[in-house]
């Protein structure tokens, strides 16, 4: 569905996408994941024709964004990440004016921006005026506003920024069921890892306008975390200075730290047995031994420590 | 009409609807109705009571109408001239920043529209609503004109009329393709509307006042350096219009410059007729034009180049 070939795009002296190749397939929840100023935005432009490439292309359906956008813009609906609606309209109002511009006729535009405001959860405040509106509610409405365009694409950029928590749950939800029902093709960029965790098929890892990773989740850890150590918490008692020379010698083991009520040990995958067994031979009671598993997080960690030191 | 909205007209039409309702315009024609208002009640009821103490020569009752000042309040010329700028800039300094500050620009232009369309409908609603409101101002005062003289106007006093209505409309354009521009320049609302009274402040206060003293100060020859003050206060818009609508609207005005005793000796002390009076200020009308295009041509280009995200 959306293509991007060897795409560049340098602001004066800066560059802001470096060479990025991307394919995202029809139906998939895509998330770009990168630090404020990795390039996400400038890339969503180039996608919807907003701003041409330096070098590079990008196809979405088949057309070139850049020559010609109104036909990706026709099957594309953007949600910006500072989205908002003019200062005296009325919030149905300016769903009908997006309907329009995208030549649906007034009495339909009226009757599916009534549908969308309820599946928003903004029938209520449908003839407030738009400034009244929290910041959620100005999302939801924003939401609504690239639905009513009945888009294949869905290109949200920060869609969750500025929202509470209770209310991102909601959002992301009601994006993940809107795009399965109507097997849209979505396209989400976010700094908060989290999120992009919950609802994405497959997420992608962009730093200083380079993609360092994609797949999902489970892959990039795998990928990412395969060959590194493993921390493990155990919680025993006692914990002696013998048991902990002892869980030192194994081959497996680099390094034990005692913490509280027992100890982290860092050492392979392969490592837990091993110590197991050691702490119930040495006498001791084992409550719990739990191995990290690495998720997003440190792989975001990872990355973005990794970001700093190539800026 | 078809069924099928075409975007351009819904977006000239949005941008009425804003303008209209805006608090902003409603003062401006508050402010335009009630000034003028002073004006022609003034002309009017001196017309009624006491004919005389218009100037002698003026033959055109309904043209005085617009260009008589008395007990020294300013015709309506002269008025419409000063607050004409004023609503034109008022509609355009914030036509483009305004957008961005709201987060609305990107959503517009990643519709299936052209990305002229948006400069393009600011442009055009708001000359629609510029137009609207000269020419039912004029029509207003007109027939305000006939109902309280009791007599109509002549075909050429109408056909000037119009005219002089149109370059109003013209001359505000001008400023609101300024105030637009400025409004693609700056981010701050403030600042592109700070820039833009500036410009106009300078042209209708200091501008003349500069260039007469600059003339007169280098140029040690009276004839040379009014010639040369008249063509350097033909840079000035502010300049341009008034003399065209004061030509236009008076036509006993026979030149621009100043004539020689050779060239006025043995004429009739007669009134010019609307092509001669035409003629007389082509230039002005040219240069007024031109530069109106400009300005439009430079904000479109500014616009077409500039980063949706900076």
């Amino acid at each position: 569905m959306i293509e991007i070939k060897d795409l560049v795009k340098d602001y004066d002296s800066t560059r802001a996408v470096d060479h990025l190749n991307l394919t995202i397939g029809k139906g998939e929840i895509f998330g770009l994941l990168g630090p404020n100023g990795a390039g996400k935005t400038t890339i969503i432009l180039t996608l919807l024709g907003l701003s041409e490439p330096t070098s590079g292309s990008v196809t979405v359906n088949g057309w070139n964004a850049t020559s010609e956008p109104i036909r990706v813009k026709k099957i594309t609906g953007y949600l910006p990440d500072d989205v908002g609606f003019s200062e005296n309209s009325i919030g149905l109002q300016s769903l009908v004016y997006t309907a329009m511009l995208n030549g649906i006729p007034r009495e339909k535009a009226i009757e599916s921006a009534r549908e969308l405001l309820e599946i928003v959860g903004l029938q209520d405040a449908a003839d407030q005026k738009t400034k009244t509106y929290s910041k959620g509610m100005t999302q939801r409405l924003g939401l609504a506003d690239v639905l009513i365009k009945e888009p294949q694409i869905m290109i949200l950029d920060e869609p969750t920024i500025g929202i509470d928590p209770r209310g991102i749950h909601d959002f992301l939800d009601l994006i993940r069921k809107l795009s399965k029902e109507k097997g849209m093709t979505v396209l989400l960029s976010s700094h908060l890892l989290h999120q992009v965790q919950k609802i994405c098929d497959r997420v992608g890892i962009l730093v200083s306008g380079k993609l360092l990773a994609e797949g999902n989740v489970h892959d990039l850890a795998d990928k990412l975390f395969g060959a590194r150590e493993t921390s493990f918490t155990v919680v025993a008692d006692p914990v002696t200075d013998e048991l902990i020379h002892k869980l030192q010698e194994l081959p497996s083991v680099t390094d034990v730290k005692k913490n509280g009520t027992g100890f982290i040990v860092t050492g392979s995958k392969v490592a837990a047995p091993h110590i197991s067994q050691t702490v119930v031979q040495s006498g001791a009671k084992l409550y719990r031994i739990s191995g990290k598993e690495y998720g997003l997080d440190d792989i975001y960690q990872h990355y973005f420590e990794g970001g700093v030191n190539h800026v | 009409m078809s069924d099928k909205p075409a975007p351009f007209r819904v977006m000239v039409e949005k941008e009425i609807a804003d303008h209209v309702r805006s608090w902003r315009f409603m003062i401006l024609v508050g402010l335009i109705l009630l000034t003028t208002s002073g004006s022609i009640y003034t002309i009017l009821s001196v017309i009624r009571e006491n004919p005389a103490e218009l100037s002698a020569e003026s033959t055109y009752l309904f043209l005085s109408l617009f260009t008589s000042s008395i007990n020294n309040l300013p015709p309506f010329i002269t008025l419409i001239g000063f607050l004409g700028p004023l609503v034109g800039i008022a509609l355009g300094f914030d036509a483009v920043n305004s957008e961005r500050n709201n987060g609305t620009i990107s959503r517009i232009l990643s519709q299936p529209i052209p990305r002229d369309y948006f400069i393009n409908s600011k442009f055009s609603g708001a000359l629609i609503v510029v137009f609207t409101l000269v020419f039912s101002l004029g029509f207003l005062v007109l027939g305000l004109g006939i109902l309280y003289i009791g007599i109509l106007p002549e075909f050429e006093e109408f056909v000037r009329i119009l005219m002089f209505l149109l370059f109003t409309c013209i001359y505000i354009a001008f400023w609101l393709n300024l105030g637009i521009t400025f409004s693609i320049i700056f981010r701050q609302a403030s600042t592109s509307a700070l820039s833009v009274l500036g410009i106009w402040l300078f042209f209708t206060v200091f501008y003349g006042m500069i260039v007469r003293i600059g003339t007169q100060a280098f140029i040690p020859n009276e004839a040379v350096a009014n010639s040369l003050t008249l063509m350097l206060s033909r840079v000035s818009p502010d300049y341009l219009f008034n003399e065209l609508t004061t030509v236009l609207l008076t036509p006993s005005i026979r030149s621009l410059g100043a004539l020689s005793f050779e060239q006025v000796s043995e004429t009739l002390p007669s009134t010019l007729p609307l092509g001669q009076s035409m003629l007389l200020v082509w230039p002005d009308i040219t240069a007024l034009i031109a530069g109106t295009l400009i300005c439009f041509g430079i904000s479109y280009a500014l616009f077409m180049r500039q980063e949706i995200r900076a």
